[in-house]
Parts: structure tokens; C-alpha cells; sequence
């Protein structure tokens, strides 16, 4: 203890040089995850971005606190099918390590994140190196004029080079659709149907060059190599196979 | 939508070197208040903008977007942008978030400015 009474210091994920990952079922695929380092928005390349996805629970006699607290529960329940969270995250603790497996039209990506803070209205994700987002994703609820509002606020630069051009062509849409489906479905767990709104402020349009360097973590890329390589290893374990006796 | 718990005042204690003494919570709806503070900073003709978070209460991971956006408008501006003032908590968070790596934090007033208006880094 340090005698440092900081309101809300447990609320904080302590620093931590590189990230470590606990156990994982055998069906997680963790290539992009032990090992890095987190990467906020002053490390990405692209242009800067903070994106806020609402919606208001009308009609659901439901608080921000208990929003929030079945988010953490049943956080990945909320997300579209073809992703997964594993590692030991279900109460969502700030310092818990997950990795992410998601596909991608049939393309497998293997990346993670940290929990950075959580209180009981809100809680926000670290990124590693080599996600697609270098930045901090910020989960809430609070009551606007009686009515609770869930929301997601994505902050973040893309990655690198590559990332920044997927972002521009595709991904921008696609991560709308992400969190349209995510706040959906917690609307949906609290029995209302509620309007997904969102908009989008680029705060900065300039590309930081000097994170060019990211490209060498990219985990699309590393996820995709490793599938690649996947015949190669299965060959190499069938050849090291002692024959019976 | 809930009020900021945030107020902000601003000064010029050498020529160029503005200094903002935060007092209450960063959080996402203290947006303007920051933003209303770096606007006054710049008519006072600063080039170093000091973030004095001696008196910060609370900060959630929405200030710490606060922080980043503030630092791109310093940048824009062709200003310098450091803080003093941290506890060691508040220390931490900036090297969770590798804020630490954009904004230079000084140990207190006195050294942040000797350091910002002529000094070595």
C-alpha cells in the first residue's frame, strides 16, 4: 500500500510493461496478444477519430448502474456471432486480459484487449499492438432526463498504413455495424427496442508517419501468415512423430 | 445530460507560459470547460500550456480522450503542452496510457515552467 487515497484508484488497470494472458480454452487462438504493448491513441498512425454510439432504453425501468452491470456479465453475448472473447474476463476487472477471435468473411483474426477501468457506469478497453485500433474503447450508461442511455465511444487512430486504408474502404462501416448490432442486443436483454444513433468526429486529420513502424505488429497480417503456415506445422509435428514400437 | 464537476482557471505567470489549474473531474462532460480554457490560453498568447492537476478529484478513461484531443489542438497551435501537479496515481494512468510519451510531466510548478520558457528539457 502506498497510503495514496486517490478516489477511484482501483478503477485503474495498473501499468504494465507487456501484456500477459491467462489460461485459454484449447478452441482460443492467442497470437497477437502475450507480449505486446498497449497502444493508445498517441502511438496509432491514422487520423484521429472518436465515434459515439447510443441508445436510449425508453420504456426499460432499468438504471445506468444495472445497465452496466449486466454488460460486464454478459459482455460478449452482445456481440456479433462471428466474434469471441476469451480469457478470464468475465467480471470485466480493470487488468483482465482478453483475446479477441474474430472472422472476417472466412478470415480468422486473433487480437485482444485490456481492461483499463470499470466502474458501475462504465468501463473502457486497451488495445494492443497490432489491433486495428490504437486507442481506448469506453462503455457507459447514464440517465438523460429519465431515461437511460447506453453508449459506446471508440477513441482511437488506426494502426498503421494498412489498417488506415482497410479503415477507409471498409472497416469504418463495418465497425458501425458492430456496435449498431452490440447496442441492439442490450437493448434487446432489456426487452425495448431502441433507436441506434451514432456520429462520428474526426478531431484530427493528420497521419503520424513516424508510427509506420506499426505495420511489423499488424495482427491481420500475423493471424493470416500463421493460417498460411498452419499445413507446414502439421507436416513438421507428423515427421518429429516417433514410429510406434 | 449530466453537468461537469470541472472548473478551470487560467494564468500567465511568465510571458508565453499559460498554466490551467484544473480543479474537480475530467470526464467526458468536461469538454468544454478544457476546450473554453485552452481558447483562453492561446488569446494569452501562450506557447507552453501547463495542465496543473493538483487539484483533480477524478479522472475515467473519457478524460484521458479529453487529454489526447487537448494535445492535438497544442500541436495544431504550435504549442507545447506539459503537466505538473500529478499524484502518483494519476502518474500511473499516464503510463497505462502511454500519455506519458506525448505530454511531459514536471514534478511541480516551478520546475515545469524553469523548464518550458528558455531551460533543457
Amino acid at each position: 500500500m502506498t497510503g495514496d487515497a486517490t478516489p477511484g484508484k482501483s478503477r485503474w488497470a495498473k501499468p504494465v510493461e507487456e501484456l500477459s494472458v491467462g489460461d485459454l480454452p484449447p478452441e482460443a487462438l492467442n497470437l497477437n496478444v502475450s507480449g505486446k504493448q498497449l497502444s493508445g491513441a498517441v502511438q496509432g498512425f491514422g487520423q484521429l477519430w472518436q465515434k459515439t454510439y447510443r441508445v436510449p432504453l425508453a420504456g426499460a425501468a432499468v438504471t445506468p448502474q444495472e445497465v452496466v452491470k449486466v454488460w460486464k456479465a454478459e459482455y460478449t453475448t452482445f456481440w456479433p456471432e462471428d466474434s469471441n472473447l476469451y480469457g478470464p474476463v468475465a467480471d470485466l476487472e480493470p487488468g483482465d486480459v482478453g483475446v479477441i477471435n474474430a472472422s472476417q468473411s472466412g478470415v480468422r483474426l486473433s487480437t485482444g484487449v485490456m481492461v483499463m477501468y470499470a466502474d458501475d457506469e462504465s468501463f473502457a478497453f486497451a488495445l494492443p499492438q497490432g489491433h486495428i485500433f490504437a486507442g481506448w474503447i469506453t462503455f457507459s450508461a447514464h440517465d438523460e432526463d429519465g431515461t437511460t442511455v447506453a453508449q459506446v465511444q471508440p477513441y482511437f487512430r488506426t494502426s498503421d498504413p494498412m489498417y488506415e486504408l482497410i479503415f477507409t474502404v471498409y472497416f469504418h462501416r463495418k465497425e458501425d455495424e458492430i456496435w449498431y448490432h452490440t447496442l441492439n442486443s442490450l437493448a434487446a436483454r432489456f426487452d425495448v427496442a431502441g433507436e441506434v444513433t451514432h456520429d462520428a468526429e474526426r478531431i484530427d486529420t493528420k497521419l503520424q508517419w513516424r508510427n509506420v513502424g506499426n505495420i511489423w505488429h499488424n495482427a491481420g497480417m500475423r493471424t493470416a501468415l500463421h493460417q498460411i503456415a498452419a499445413p507446414v506445422r502439421s507436416l513438421g509435428r507428423i515427421a518429429g512423430r516417433k514410429p510406434d514400437a | 445530460m449530466p453537468e461537469a464537476s470541472i472548473s478551470m482557471d487560467v494564468r500567465v505567470p511568465v510571458d508565453a507560459v499559460a498554466v490551467i489549474d484544473i480543479e474537480g473531474e475530467i470526464t467526458q462532460f468536461a469538454e468544454g470547460v478544457l476546450q473554453d480554457a485552452h481558447d483562453q490560453a492561446t488569446r494569452k498568447g501562450a506557447t507552453v500550456v501547463l495542465l496543473n492537476f493538483s487539484g483533480l478529484d477524478y479522472m475515467n478513461s473519457s478524460g484521458i480522450g479529453l487529454l489526447v484531443t487537448l494535445l492535438v489542438r497544442t500541436q495544431r497551435n504550435r504549442q507545447q503542452l506539459g503537466a505538473f501537479g500529478l499524484s502518483e496515481h494519476y502518474r500511473e494512468i499516464f503510463q497505462l496510457t502511454r500519455l506519458d510519451e506525448a505530454i511531459v510531466i514536471h514534478s511541480d510548478e516551478a520546475t515545469a515552467i524553469a523548464t518550458t520558457s528558455g531551460g533543457t528539457p
